[in-house]
């Protein structure tokens, strides 16, 4: 089979199994939701309720599509579209398992997923401006903030990884943890970027842009229709991306004894999705001044601690006594 | 940060707590025996209806779901017709509260679903049970003065008989 054909098998097959996935996830967060308040969630379409997915597709396929007559019109269809492939795109660089991945080896693969979830900021406030509305706006202002102050010290957190690995691929960061996951020698570095992670997926407690209680639904509060369905299915997708991520950088990836290393790499990521959730489930949302002052306060100078850490004991290390 | 550790380690315990749900239709719940549902016409001990068509209940309705019909034989009162629209009804009860002879009563049942708004009008057919419902030993008639044929003025329960006024004994 020539690279061209595998290549592509590998693109349409990450592509079929993240979407899926995604609708998936829908019925996951409920059922987990429900079984964390007492409740058993949708188990009513089919077996376990697994047709709930099913059914919540065609419903929000056959919606209508609508533009609000008030909005700008070309922003306002561009912005879902934007939080789609941005992270979509982002996928490309992590190694599932040695065979699959589309571009793991990429040499600057984890600036990469950085840009791609810095990019994934202008969904929403392009979405939050062009609705035209002030809770919206609102919710678009906060989720400029927010990322941007988050996506700071996600940067500087992973740096250590960098370090100790010698690499941007991340490929090469899963090799560099054949003996040792980095979670050990990088845990300050791992609770950063998980914490910087659920801002950037702009999930519970995080999730200030939406913020049901206060704006309405945030920054897509005028979509409907399958406008906000991809909006939804970013951010289920962002989720198994910064799941998946964490697990390359700091869970060694695909490696693991025994079971194949597909299925190590989906269960060490299919534990980070469950995290998020339970964090759904458990944590009230901070209020907005909190959450600014937590970022800038707290977590960069914890960024740049590790980073300080890691680099003496990298140099100590390597000089010669 | 401790706190919402364990914030998180105490709502995943609840992975293992039992379910408040009641699956409804295949697990039925418990319904308190004065629930408010489904509204009955009782009828007294001796199998008579016990309503006397007074009105007070379509008086008392918010709705004004309830509609009836006075009618009169042998000195007693019936409802001609009595007619609850359930499209209407909200159950609040106030008809079984406003009701003298405890005719009107509800009952725990609320599994009354149609297809068609009209099959929601019940009529006093629909309405009447053969039972006395709640208030097992009342007859109106056994206890109020009005006269009937079968039982004159003073021969109702704990009645005495009326005076002669006109008579000299003491």
């Amino acid at each position: 089979m020539s690279p061209i054909v595998s290549g592509l098998l590998n693109v349409v097959g990450i592509l079929i199994v993240l979407v899926a996935l995604a609708a998936g996830l829908t019925w996951i967060e409920r059922r987990l939701l429900g079984f964390w308040q007492d409740r058993y969630g949708p188990n009513r379409a089919g077996p376990f309720g697994l047709l709930q997915a099913v059914a919540d597709m065609i419903k929000i396929l056959f919606k209508q599509d609508w533009v609000p007559p008030f909005a700008d019109r070309p922003v306002f269809i561009i912005a879902p579209a934007v939080a789609m492939v941005t992270v979509l795109l982002a996928f490309a660089v992590v190694p599932v398992s040695p065979s699959i991945g589309i571009a793991a080896n990429l040499n600057i693969g984890l600036l990469f997923f950085l840009a791609m979830s810095s990019l994934s900021v202008y969904s929403i406030v392009l979405a939050g401006w062009a609705s035209n509305s002030k809770y919206s706006l609102l919710g678009g202002m906060r989720a400029a903030a927010q990322m941007l102050s988050y996506e700071v010290f996600m940067g500087l957190s992973v740096i250590g990884v960098v370090i100790i690995a010698g690499s941007f691929s991340l490929g090469d960061i899963v090799d560099a943890q054949h003996r040792l996951w980095f979670i050990i020698p990088q845990f300050l570095g791992f609770v950063v970027f998980v914490i910087a992670g659920i801002a950037e997926t702009r999930r519970l407690p995080f999730d200030l842009p939406e913020g049901e209680n206060e704006l309405g639904a945030g920054f897509h509060t005028e979509y409907s229709g399958m406008k906000f369905g991809m909006f939804f299915v970013a951010e289920y997708i962002g989720i198994v991306l910064i799941s998946a991520i964490i697990t390359t950088l700091f869970l060694g990836g695909w490696r693991g004894p025994a079971l194949p290393p597909l299925l190590w790499f989906l269960i060490k990521t299919g534990f980070f999705i469950g995290f998020f959730i339970l964090l759904r489930a458990a944590l009230p949302r901070p209020r907005y001044d909190q959450l600014m002052a937590c970022g800038w306060k707290v977590m960069l100078p914890l960024a740049l601690l590790n980073i300080l850490l890691t680099g003496a004991v990298v140099l100590a290390d390597r000089s010669p006594v | 940060m401790l706190s919402a550790l364990r914030t998180l380690w105490l709502t995943f315990l609840h992975l293992f707590h039992r379910r408040e749900t009641i699956r409804y239709p295949e697990q039925k719940p418990y319904l308190a025996p004065r629930y408010r549902g489904r509204i009955i016409l009782s009828r007294d001990p001796d199998g008579e209806e016990r309503c006397v068509s007074c009105y007070l209940c379509a008086v008392a309705c918010p709705v004004d779901c309830i509609s009836l019909q006075k009618t009169a034989e042998d000195g007693r009162w019936y409802p001609e017709f009595f007619r609850i629209n359930f499209s209407r009804c909200i159950f609040c009860g106030y008809c079984e509260e406003a009701c003298p002879t405890y005719a009107i009563q509800l009952t725990p049942d609320f599994e009354m679903s149609e297809y068609e708004r009209r099959n929601l009008v019940y009529e006093k057919e629909d309405l009447l049970i053969s039972g006395t419902g709640k208030y097992p030993g009342y007859s109106f008639y056994r206890v109020s003065g009005l006269a009937i044929p079968g039982k004159d003025k003073g021969e109702a329960e704990g009645e005495e008989p009326p005076v002669d006024v006109k008579g000299l004994l003491p």
